[in-house]
C-alpha cells in the first residue's frame, strides 16, 4: 500500500512536470506546424538562470522564477525571429536539422558557461521537508509541482475556452489562413503562443529541477519524453497533453519503482506500443 | 459495346451528411463521358468511392465483371482502373521519360528489379520514346519536370495514366490551370486516347466538355441528376436549374 | 519555348556513358584519398578505419532519408545491432573469420531493418520520428540489460578475428583493418550505386517525393519502403561489423541516439540523394571532430550544432549538392 500511494504521487508529480514543460511545445506544434526538438533547452535555461539567480545573485524562490521565466522569454526572441521563422513551412527534415542544431548549440554553451555538474535550484523552506496529509505523507515539493500543474492546465483551459485570445488561437490551430482571411492577426497570435510556449518550459524546468535535475545534457535527455507527449497527447491538444503526461509518468515511474535494473525499457517499448497504435494521437484529430 | 465498369447504387454519408446518394453509372469500352456537377456536388467523393480511397456505406463497383468494391487502390490500378490528377502530382526531381519508364515497369511488373537501369531495357526505353512522342513532349524527354512548362506537365499526366494501359481511365480537369495557347494540345491529346479505353472525365471546362464527351452525366447534391446526350443536357430543366444556369441560356441565346 | 528549344534535349544527368563514367571517377577518388590516408597518417589508420565503418553508417542512412525521404534519428540502431551480431558471434560462438562476420554482421542489420522499418512505416512525421528516436533507445537498452551477451556498458571484448583469407592478420598499427575496410566500403558503394539507378532506387526516388502519386501507379510504397529498410539494415550492418572487427570491441555507444544524430548530421552536410555527399560527409565531420576535439573538447557540440544552423540556412543540398548546383550555373553560362 506504501509503495501504490508513493508510486501514484511520484507518477502524479513527475507527470505534471512534464504536462507544464511540454503542453506549450504540443500547442506550437498545433500552431505552427513545426517539429520542434529545441523546447527542452528552454526548460533547461530556465532552471540555470533560476540556479543563478539564487545562488549567485541570492535571489528568493519566486523572484529567482519570475527572472527566469523573463529571461529564458527574452533569450528565445531573437531565436525565433531569426531562425525558426526561417523554418516554417520547410520540409520536416530541415526542421528536425534546425531544431537540433539549437538544441546542440545550446548544450554545447551551457557547458561552457556552468560547467558539467548538476545545478540545483534552492527550495524555500516551506517546500522543504514532507508535508503530513493525516494518513500519509509527501514531499512539499512534489505536492507543488502537482499544484503548479493543476493551475496551468486550469489557467490554460480558461485562456483558451473563454477569452478572446483563445478563440483566436483556436481559429488559427484550425485553419490558419481562414484566420488570416477574417480578420485574426495571425503573426501576434504566433508570437504570443511562442512566448507563452517558452515561459512555460522555464517554468516547469525549475519546477521540476528535482524531478528532472538541471545539467548540460538535458536538452538532449529528454527531448524525446516531451516529443512523446505530443506525439501520443496529439499537437494541439490540451486534454490530450494531459492524458498522454499522466499515463507517461505513471509508466516511467512504475517501471523505475518495479524494475529499476531494466532502465528505461518498458517506457520505450510502451511509446512504441502507443504510438503505433495511435499514430495520431490519443486524442489527436486525422490530418 | 461491353460494359468493363459500373458502379451500382453507391452510397455514402460523412456523419449525417450524404455526399453519395444511390450513384449508379456504368461505362462500356470506347466510352467518352463527362461527369459535371456545381462545386460541392460530391465529385470528388465519388472518384474516391471509385478509386478505392473511401469505401461506400452501400452499393458495389463492378469492373472487367468481377466485384471489385473490396479491392485496395493499388490492386484496382493494376486491373486496369487509373486515374488522373487535378492538380499535377509529378515527381519534380525526376524527369518525364523516368516517369513513363516507371509507370512502364510498374505495369510490367519489373519496378521493384534492383539490377540493371531502365536505359538499358530496349522494351522500356521504346515504349517511352514513343509515348512522350505521340504526345509531342519528346524534346524535354531527359529535363526536369519542375524545368517544363505547366502544359507539358499536364500532358506528361496523360501519359503516365496511358503507359499503365488502363481499361477505364478518370481524367480529374485534364485542362485545368493550362493557359489558353496550349489547350488545343491537351485537346488533341485528348481526342487520340485509344478508342476501346472507356474515359470518365470530370472538368468544369464546358467548351471543352461538349467537344470531348458523347456523354454527359450530371451530378448535383451528391446524386445523378441526368445521363444523356451533351444535346440533351443543356435543354434540360433540372440541369438548367441546379448548374448550367445562366451558362445554358447565354449559351442558346447566341 | 524559343529558349527552351536552343538548350540541348538530351541532359547529361541521365544519358548512357555518362553514369559510369562518373562511378569510375567516383571509385577512382575513393581509392586515391584511401592511398593518401594511408601514406600521409600511418600512426592514425584506427581513425581513417572508424571513418570508413562510420561511411557505411551513412551510406545507409542516405537509402532511407535521401532516396525515400524518412527523417530517422535512430539509425545508429542498424549499425549497432550489425556490430553487436558480428561481435557476438566471434566472442560467443567462436566464428572468427573476418568475412563470415561480415556478413552475420550485414545480416542482423537487415533483420534490425525489417523490426525497425516495420515500425517506422506505421506513422507519419512527428510520429514516425518519435518512433525512430524511441528504436534506438530501446536497443540501447535492450543491450544493456542483455550485459551477459553484450558486456553491457562495459563493452563487448573479446572479439579476435582471424587473418583475412588466413592471409592477413590484423595487425596493431591497423593497416589490414584499414585495407580491409576500404575494400568493404568500395564494394558497398558500387552496388548502391547500381541500386539507386535500378528501377527499385528510381520507384523509392518517386515515393520520396508523392507516395500517393507512386500508389496510384499500382505500386504498393510500404513494401518498397520495408524492402529498402532491409537493404539499407545490411549496409549500417556492414559498417558495423568492420567496426567490431577494426577495435575488437563493441561499445553501447554504438547504438546510442548520438551516434543516430551525428550521422543524419554528416548526412546533410556533405548532401542527401547522392551517397557521394554522405560520403564527403562523413570525412568532413569527423576529420573535423578529431581536429576540433584535440584542441578544445567542450566546444565541440557548440560547433556541430552552429554547423547544422549554418548548412541549414546557407547550404541546404549540402556540400556536394552546392558543389553540382555551381558546377552546372557555370557550364548553363557557357
Amino acid at each position: 500500500m506504501q509503495t501504490v500511494f508513493s508510486v501514484g504521487t511520484d507518477a502524479l508529480a513527475y507527470g505534471m512536470v512534464l504536462f507544464v514543460i511540454s503542453i506549450g511545445l504540443s500547442v506550437t506544434m498545433g500552431l505552427m506546424r513545426v517539429v520542434n526538438l529545441a523546447h527542452g533547452a528552454f526548460a533547461m535555461i530556465g532552471g540555470y538562470i533560476a540556479s543563478y539567480a539564487a545562488h549567485m545573485l541570492g535571489f528568493g524562490y519566486a523572484v529567482a522564477i519570475l527572472l527566469a521565466v523573463a529571461g529564458t522569454i527574452l533569450i528565445s526572441i531573437p531565436i525565433e525571429r531569426f531562425l525558426f521563422r526561417r523554418i516554417y513551412g520547410a520540409p520536416e527534415l530541415t526542421q528536425v536539422l534546425m531544431t537540433i542544431g539549437i538544441t546542440f548549440c545550446v548544450i554545447g554553451i551551457a557547458n561552457y558557461v556552468f560547467g558539467p555538474t548538476l545545478k540545483t535550484i534552492p527550495l524555500p523552506d516551506m517546500l522543504r521537508g514532507p508535508v503530513d496529509l493525516g494518513y500519509r505523507s509527501i514531499a512539499a515539493h512534489k505536492l507543488f509541482a502537482i499544484a503548479c500543474g493543476v493551475v496551468v492546465a486550469g489557467a490554460l483551459w480558461f485562456l483558451i475556452d473563454r477569452t478572446a485570445f483563445g478563440v483566436k488561437l483556436r481559429a488559427s490551430v484550425d485553419n490558419a489562413a481562414m484566420a488570416g482571411s477574417l480578420g485574426v492577426r495571425t503573426r501576434i497570435v504566433y508570437a504570443v503562443s511562442s512566448a507563452v510556449a517558452v515561459g512555460l518550459a522555464a517554468f516547469g524546468g525549475i519546477v521540476g529541477a528535482e524531478l528532472l535535475p538541471i545539467e548540460p545534457y538535458y536538452a538532449l535527455r529528454y527531448m524525446v519524453t516531451f516529443l512523446v507527449v505530443v506525439s501520443v497527447g496529439g499537437a494541439g491538444s490540451i486534454p490530450g497533453a494531459l492524458l498522454a503526461c499522466l499515463v507517461l509518468g505513471a509508466i516511467d515511474t512504475t517501471g523505475r519503482y518495479l524494475v529499476p535494473e531494466y532502465g528505461e525499457f518498458f517506457f520505450y517499448l510502451a511509446v512504441i506500443t502507443i504510438v503505433c497504435l495511435f499514430p495520431n494521437g490519443l486524442l489527436g484529430r486525422k490530418r | 459495346m461491353s460494359t468493363v465498369f459500373e458502379a451500382r447504387h453507391l452510397n455514402k454519408s460523412f456523419g449525417g451528411l450524404a455526399v453519395a446518394k444511390d450513384i449508379s453509372i456504368s461505362l462500356a469500352r470506347g466510352d467518352r463521358v463527362a461527369l459535371i456537377g456545381p462545386n460541392g456536388a460530391g465529385k470528388t467523393t465519388f472518384i474516391n468511392l471509385v478509386t478505392g480511397h473511401l469505401a461506400p456505406d452501400s452499393g458495389t463497383v463492378m469492373f472487367d465483371d468481377a466485384d471489385v468494391t473490396a479491392l485496395s487502390p493499388t490492386k484496382r490500378v493494376r486491373q486496369g482502373l487509373v486515374r488522373s490528377f487535378q492538380v499535377t502530382r509529378l515527381f519534380s526531381e525526376m524527369t518525364p521519360a523516368e516517369h513513363v519508364a516507371l509507370a512502364v515497369l510498374q505495369r510490367t511488373g519489373r519496378s521493384g528489379r534492383m539490377l540493371g537501369n531502365f536505359q538499358a531495357m530496349q522494351d522500356v526505353m521504346a515504349e517511352v520514346q514513343e509515348s512522350l512522342h505521340s504526345l509531342g513532349i519528346d524534346h524535354v524527354a531527359n529535363r526536369r519536370v519542375s524545368e517544363i512548362a505547366y502544359g507539358q506537365q499536364r500532358l506528361l499526366e496523360i501519359a503516365l495514366a496511358l503507359a499503365l494501359r488502363p481499361k477505364v481511365l478518370l481524367l480529374d480537369e485534364p485542362a485545368a490551370g493550362v493557359p489558353q495557347s496550349d489547350t488545343s494540345r491537351i485537346e488533341t491529346a485528348l481526342a487520340a486516347l485509344p478508342a476501346d479505353l472507356a474515359v470518365l472525365m470530370i472538368d468544369h471546362d464546358m467548351d471543352l466538355v461538349f467537344r470531348f464527351a458523347r456523354r454527359v452525366v450530371v451530378l448535383a447534391a451528391g446524386a445523378i441528376i441526368f445521363d444523356g446526350s451533351p444535346q440533351e443536357v443543356t435543354q434540360d430543366m433540372r440541369v438548367r436549374e441546379a448548374y448550367l444556369g445562366n451558362y445554358a441560356n447565354a449559351r442558346s441565346a447566341a | 519555348m524559343a529558349a527552351e528549344q536552343t538548350i540541348s534535349p538530351a541532359s547529361k544527368a541521365t544519358s548512357g556513358p555518362n553514369w559510369l563514367l562518373r562511378d569510375l571517377a567516383g571509385l577512382a577518388v575513393i581509392l586515391v584519398l584511401a592511398g593518401i590516408g594511408y601514406l600521409l597518417f600511418p600512426n592514425n589508420l584506427a581513425l581513417l578505419t572508424r571513418i570508413t565503418a562510420i561511411a557505411l553508417l551513412v551510406l545507409s542512412l542516405d537509402l532511407v532519408t535521401g532516396y525515400c525521404g524518412i527523417a530517422t534519428l535512430g539509425h545508429a540502431a542498424l549499425f549497432g545491432a550489425g556490430a553487436y551480431a558480428a561481435g557476438i558471434a566471434a566472442a560467443h560462438f567462436g566464428i572468427t573469420d573476418p568475412i563470415i562476420m561480415v556478413v552475420i554482421g550485414a545480416i542482423g542489420g537487415a533483420a534490425a531493418g525489417l523490426l525497425a522499418g516495420a515500425i517506422m512505416l506505421r506513422g507519419h512525421g512527428l510520429a514516425q520520428l518519435v518512433l525512430s528516436i524511441a528504436i534506438v533507445y530501446l536497443f540501447h537498452e535492450t543491450a544493456n540489460k542483455a550485459s551477459g551477451w553484450t558486456g553491457g556498458s562495459d563493452g563487448l571484448a573479446g572479439i579476435s578475428p582471424d587473418p583475412v583469407f588466413g592471409l592477413f592478420g590484423f595487425d596493431l598499427w591497423g593497416r589490414t583493418a584499414y585495407v580491409f575496410g576500404i575494400v568493404l566500403l568500395v564494394l558497398v558503394f558500387l552496388l548502391l550505386r547500381v541500386l539507386v539507378r535500378s528501377p527499385f532506387g528510381m520507384l523509392c526516388r518517386g515515393i520520396k517525393e508523392d507516395p500517393v502519386r507512386v500508389s496510384a501507379m499500382g505500386a504498393s510504397v510500404n513494401a518498397t519502403l520495408l524492402r529498402m529498410y532491409v537493404i539499407s539494415g545490411a549496409v549500417a550492418g556492414v559498417g558495423g561489423a568492420l567496426n567490431a572487427i577494426s577495435t575488437q570491441v563493441v561499445g553501447l555507444d554504438s547504438l546510442s541516439f548520438t551516434t543516430s544524430a551525428e550521422a543524419l548530421v554528416m548526412l546533410v552536410l556533405g548532401g542527401t540523394g547522392s551517397l557521394y555527399g554522405g560520403l564527403i560527409g562523413t570525412l568532413v565531420f569527423m576529420w573535423f571532430e578529431d581536429f576540433v576535439s584535440s584542441i578544445n573538447p567542450f566546444h565541440w557540440l557548440t560547433i556541430v550544432g552552429a554547423l547544422l544552423i549554418a548548412v541549414v540556412l546557407f547550404a541546404p543540398s549540402g556540400l556536394y549538392g552546392t558543389a553540382v548546383q555551381l558546377l552546372q550555373r557555370i557550364r548553363d553560362k557557357r
